[in-house]
C-alpha cells in the first residue's frame, strides 16, 4: 500500500506521455487548416500573366497536376520556401503554377529575377479576388489540384522539407500514377 | 569562420558532457577517486565551450551575418544594437543554446564552489547534470542547430519580430531559463542522493541555495513578462492564464514548496522522501514548460516556431528524464529513514500544509492547461479554459495558504501553539477585517471575492511584520537592545520576512487589479476628452514621429486631476518598417494607487482616433511586491550558514546516524 503512494508519480507521468505524444500527431496539427475546399472543384479565375508569361485560368487546370503556389515579394517566408518550390518544379508530370497575391508587377519580376523563376505559368492576382475564390489566409498558401481540376491538398502556411517529403511528394506520386 | 568555431566548441562540450555523465558515475560505484574527480573539470570545460558556442552566436547577430540561417531571419541590419543581441535567444535554437549554457553554469557553479561537498555525492551530481546536458545539446545539434548556414547568404535579414523589441523581454528571457533550468541542480542533487539512498540535513543545506537562485531569477522572470504583456499588448492586462504563461508559473509554485519543505529536511531531518520527489517534479514542470512552448502541441500567443518532430524530441527527454528519476525514486525513497517526528500543529505541520495546498494549485493549473488538449484528443472537441476556472479553483487554494503563511512562522517547531500564535495575531486580524469593510464598502458589496483577498493580503503583511517584531522583542527590553537584535537576525529570517510581505502586497495588487479595473474605448478627436474617476484625458494632437526602425503616431493627451493639470502621456502605434506590423506602446503613468494607461489605436483618416484608457488600480503594488520577492530570494542567499563551510556531514550525522557507507 506504501509502495503504490510511490509508485503513484511514476503513473502520472506515462499518463501524460501519452496525452503528448498522441497530442503531437502530425494529423492534429493545430497549424494546417481544415479547407472546405478540398474535394471541390477549382474556383472560376482567370488571371492576366506577369509581364509576358502565360496567366491562369481555371479551364487550364483539365488534365494536368498542378502544384499552384500563391506568394509575393513582400513576404519573407516565401522567400525561405522558394528553393522547395523549385524541387517542386523538377518533379516528372506535374505542372508548377504561382500566382502573385497583391504585389507590383516590378517587384514580382525583381523577386523572379533574384531567385528563380520555378513557374510554368504566373497569375497577377493585385486586388487579391483570386486568393478570396482560395479562401486565403495569408502568403505562402501551396494547393496541389489533380487532373479533374479538383483541390486534393491545401498547405496554409510556407512548405518545409518535412511536409515536401512527408505530404506532397507521395501526394503528387499517387495521382501521378 | 567565428561561427564554425561556435558550432564546434558545442560539439566539444557534448563530447565532454558524455564523459562527464558516464564516468564520474562509475567511479562513485566503484570507489575509483579519479574518474569521479574528472567530473570537474569537465564541468568546467563544458561551460567554458558552450559560453565560446553563445559568444559566437552573439557575434554573428552583431556583425548581421545573414549567412547564419537564424540570423537571416531573426536580425535586419537597421535592428538597434540591443536588439541584434537579444535576438540571439529570442529564437528558439539560440535560447536553447542559451538553456544549455546556463545548464552547464549550474554545474560549473557546483564543480567550483562544491569542494566541500562529499566526493561521491558531487561527482553523482555533476554526472546527472550532464546527463541532463547530453540530451539538450543533442536536440539543439540535431533538430535546432544555431549555427546552420545558409547559401547563397540574402543580403538583409527579416527582423526580430517588433513586439520582442524591448527591453524589459530582452532580459526576460535569460532570467526565465536561470529559473527553469536552475532547478536541475536541485534534481541532480536529488537524484544522486537516491543513487546513494540518503538524504539528510546537510543534502538539503547543499540544495537550497540552489533552488533559491533558481526562485528568486524565475519570480523576476516571470515578473518582467508580465510587464511586458502589461505595456507593450495594450490590453491593460498583465496575466492571461496562457498555456505558456502557465508553463513558467507551474515551476514557480512547484519551487515554492521546495523551498519550504528543504527547510524542514535542513532543520528536522523529515519530510525527506517528499523533498526528493518535490525536487524531481519541479524540474519535470521546467523540462513539461520547455516541451509546451516549443512543439506546438498547445497553441498559444507566444509559443516558437511549431514542430512536431522537435515536439517528440523533447518528450523523449522528457520521458527518460522523469522516467528514470520517478523509477529511481519509487524504488530507493521507500527505503529512505523517516527522520524526526512532530504534531500536527507545528511549524512542521504548517509547512507540510503550505506544501499540500501548492502542489494541489499546481495540479489545478496543469488540469486547466492540458484539459483542451485532453478534450481535443478525445474528440469532445476545441475548449479554452480562461479566468473563470482559474477563480474558481486556483484562487480557493491559494487563499488559506496566505492565511498559513501569515501564522506558520509563529509556530514553534515539533509542536506547535496555535492559540498562541493567533493571540499575537490579532492586530493582523484586526486590520485584515477593516480592509475587508472597506473594500466591501467601497463596491457596495459586489466583489466578495475582491474584498477577502484584500483582507487576507493586509492579514499576511501584518502578520509578517508582526513576526519580525516578535524576534526581536520589541516594546518588551527597550529599543537600543531590539536594535542589536535586529541587526542579528539571521538574512534568512529577513529573506522570508521580505518574501512574505512582497506577497502580500503583490496579492492586493492583483486582487485590486482585477476586480477595479476600468475602461472606456472611444473615437476621439483633438480637444475630446474622457473622464474615468477623478482624472479627465484631453487628447490634444496626434503627430508622426520617427524610430531608429519605425515610424509611429504618437498623440498627445493632457491629463487633469479635478480640473487641474497632473501630467502629459505620449502613446504611440509604431510601424515597423521590416515587418509591417503594428505595435502599440502604452503610455503609462504610476502614483501609488495605480496606473493611468493610455493607448491609441487606429485613425480613421478624417481625424478622429480610437482611444482606450484604462484605469488601473494598485498596479504598480504587483511590480514592487514582486521586486520585494525577489530582494527577499537575495538576502536570503547570502545567508551565513551557505557561505560558511558548516555543511559537513560529521555535523548533520547527529540527526540522521550514519547508516554504513
Amino acid at each position: 500500500m506504501r509502495r503504490l503512494f510511490f509508485i503513484l508519480p511514476l503513473l502520472c507521468l506515462a499518463g501524460l506521455v501519452i496525452l503528448f505524444w498522441r497530442g503531437l500527431d502530425p494529423a492534429r496539427d493545430p497549424s494546417s487548416l481544415p479547407s472546405a475546399l478540398i474535394g471541390q472543384k477549382v474556383a472560376e479565375i482567370t488571371l492576366p500573366g506577369l509581364g509576358d508569361r502565360p496567366g491562369i485560368a481555371s479551364t487550364d487546370f483539365a488534365g494536368e497536376i498542378t502544384v499552384l503556389n500563391f506568394f509575393a515579394s513582400w513576404c519573407a517566408p516565401c522567400r525561405a520556401e522558394h528553393p522547395l518550390i523549385k524541387e517542386l518544379a523538377s518533379l516528372p508530370g506535374i505542372r508548377v503554377v504561382g500566382i502573385t497575391f497583391k504585389d507590383t508587377p516590378a517587384d514580382s519580376e525583381k523577386y523572379l529575377a533574384e531567385l528563380g523563376n520555378p513557374y510554368l505559368a504566373i497569375g497577377v492576382d493585385d486586388s487579391g479576388r483570386a486568393g478570396m475564390e482560395f479562401g486565403l489566409t495569408g502568403v505562402p498558401e501551396t494547393y496541389v489540384i489533380d487532373r479533374e481540376g479538383i483541390i486534393r491538398y491545401r498547405l496554409a502556411q510556407p512548405l518545409d522539407a518535412g511536409r515536401l517529403e512527408k505530404e506532397l511528394k507521395p501526394l503528387l506520386a499517387e495521382l501521378t500514377k | 569562420m567565428i561561427t564554425e568555431i561556435g558550432h564546434f566548441a558545442l560539439v566539444l562540450a557534448l563530447v565532454l558532457a558524455m564523459a562527464q555523465a558516464s564516468l564520474p558515475l562509475i567511479g562513485a560505484q566503484h570507489g575509483i577517486r579519479a574518474w569521479m574527480a574528472l567530473a570537474k573539470p569537465a564541468a568546467i570545460g563544458q561551460f567554458v565551450f558552450l559560453l565560446v558556442a553563445f559568444t559566437a552566436l552573439i557575434h554573428a547577430f552583431v556583425v548581421s551575418d545573414f549567412s547564419v540561417v537564424v540570423v537571416y531571419q531573426h536580425s535586419h541590419s537597421q535592428t538597434p544594437l540591443i536588439y541584434k543581441i537579444s535576438a540571439a535567444w529570442g529564437q528558439h535554437e539560440g535560447s536553447l543554446l542559451l538553456w544549455v549554457l546556463i545548464l552547464s553554469f549550474f554545474g560549473a557553479l557546483v564543480a567550483i564552489f562544491g569542494d566541500n561537498l562529499p566526493p561521491r555525492l558531487k561527482a553523482r551530481a555533476l554526472a546527472v547534470q550532464a546527463m541532463i546536458g547530453v540530451a539538450f545539446m543533442l536536440f539543439t545539434l540535431f533538430t535546432s542547430n544555431p549555427f546552420a548556414r545558409l547559401s547563397p547568404a540574402p543580403l538583409e535579414g527579416q527582423e526580430l519580430n517588433p513586439l520582442l523589441q524591448d527591453p524589459g523581454l530582452a532580459f526576460h528571457p535569460p532570467m526565465l531559463y536561470v529559473g527553469y533550468v536552475g532547478f536541475s541542480m536541485a534534481f541532480s542533487f536529488a537524484v544522486a542522493a537516491l543513487i546513494e539512498g540518503r538524504v539528510d540535513a546537510a543534502w538539503a543545506r547543499w540544495v537550497r541555495p540552489w533552488t533559491l537562485l533558481s526562485w528568486t531569477c524565475l519570480t523576476a522572470g516571470i515578473a518582467l513578462g508580465a510587464r511586458w504583456a502589461y505595456y507593450e499588448l495594450g490590453w491593460g492586462g498583465w496575466w492571461f492564464w496562457d498555456p505558456v504563461e502557465n508553463a513558467s508559473f507551474m515551476p514557480w509554485l512547484m519551487g515554492t514548496a521546495l523551498l519550504h519543505s528543504a527547510i524542514v529536511v535542513e532543520k528536522r531531518d523529515a519530510l525527506k522522501a517528499w523533498t526528493l520527489l518535490l525536487a524531481l517534479l519541479t524540474f519535470g514542470f521546467s523540462m513539461l514548460g520547455t516541451f509546451l512552448v516549443r512543439s506546438g502541441v498547445i497553441t498559444s500567443v507566444h509559443a516558437f516556431a511549431q514542430d512536431p518532430a522537435r515536439g517528440l524530441f523533447i518528450l523523449a527527454i522528457l520521458a527518460l528524464a522523469m522516467g528514470g528519476s520517478l523509477t529511481l525514486f519509487a524504488w530507493r525513497a521507500p527505503g529512505m529513514k523517516a527522520g524526526g517526528l512532530f504534531a500536527p500543529v507545528s511549524r512542521e505541520g504548517s509547512l507540510m500544509l503550505n506544501n499540500l495546498l501548492l502542489a494541489t494549485a499546481t495540479a489545478t493549473v496543469l488540469l486547466g492547461t492540458l484539459y483542451p488538449l485532453a478534450l481535443d484528443l478525445m474528440g469532445g472537441g476545441s475548449v479554452s479554459v480562461g479566468t473563470p476556472y482559474y477563480t474558481a479553483t486556483f484562487v480557493p487554494l491559494v487563499m488559506p495558504l496566505i492565511v498559513l503563511a501569515g501564522i506558520g512562522p509563529l509556530m514553534g517547531w515539533k509542536r506547535g501553539d496555535l492559540k498562541g500564535a493567533l493571540h499575537r495575531l490579532w492586530a493582523a486580524g484586526f486590520l485584515a477585517i477593516a480592509a475587508m469593510g472597506v473594500a466591501l464598502w467601497i463596491d457596495f458589496g459586489q466583489q466578495a471575492l475582491a474584498a477577502a483577498g484584500i483582507g487576507i493580503g493586509v492579514w499576511l503583511l501584518t502578520a509578517t511584520f508582526l513576526e519580525w517584531t516578535k524576534r526581536i522583542s520589541l516594546f518588551r527590553i527597550g529599543l537600543g537592545a531590539s536594535l542589536r537584535r535586529a541587526f542579528g537576525l539571521p538574512r534568512a529570517a529577513y529573506g522570508m520576512t521580505l518574501a512574505h510581505a512582497g506577497l502580500a502586497i503583490a496579492i492586493i495588487g492583483i486582487t485590486a487589479a482585477s476586480a477595479w479595473k476600468s475602461e472606456e474605448i472611444r473615437q476621439m478627436r483633438p480637444n475630446d476628452s474622457i473622464t474615468i474617476g477623478s482624472f479627465s484625458y484631453v487628447l490634444q494632437s496626434v503627430a508622426p514621429s520617427r524610430g531608429e526602425n519605425y515610424i509611429a503616431e504618437r498623440a498627445h493627451f493632457k491629463v487633469l486631476k479635478d480640473g487641474q493639470f497632473y501630467t502629459d502621456l505620449y502613446p504611440e502605434r509604431r510601424q515597423y518598417m521590416v515587418q509591417p506590423m503594428p505595435t502599440t506602446e502604452a503610455a503609462i503613468q504610476s502614483h501609488i494607487f495605480g496606473d493611468l494607461y493610455a493607448v491609441i489605436g487606429e485613425g480613421d483618416g478624417k481625424g478622429a482616433w480610437t482611444v482606450r484608457i484604462y484605469e488601473e488600480p494598485l498596479v504598480p503594488w504587483i511590480w514592487s511586491g514582486c521586486l520585494l520577492m525577489v530582494l527577499g530570494g537575495i538576502v536570503s542567499m547570502s545567508d551565513r550558514r551557505y557561505r560558511v563551510g558548516a555543511p559537513s556531514r560529521v555535523s548533520a550525522a547527529q540527526a540522521a546516524p550514519a547508516a554504513g557507507e
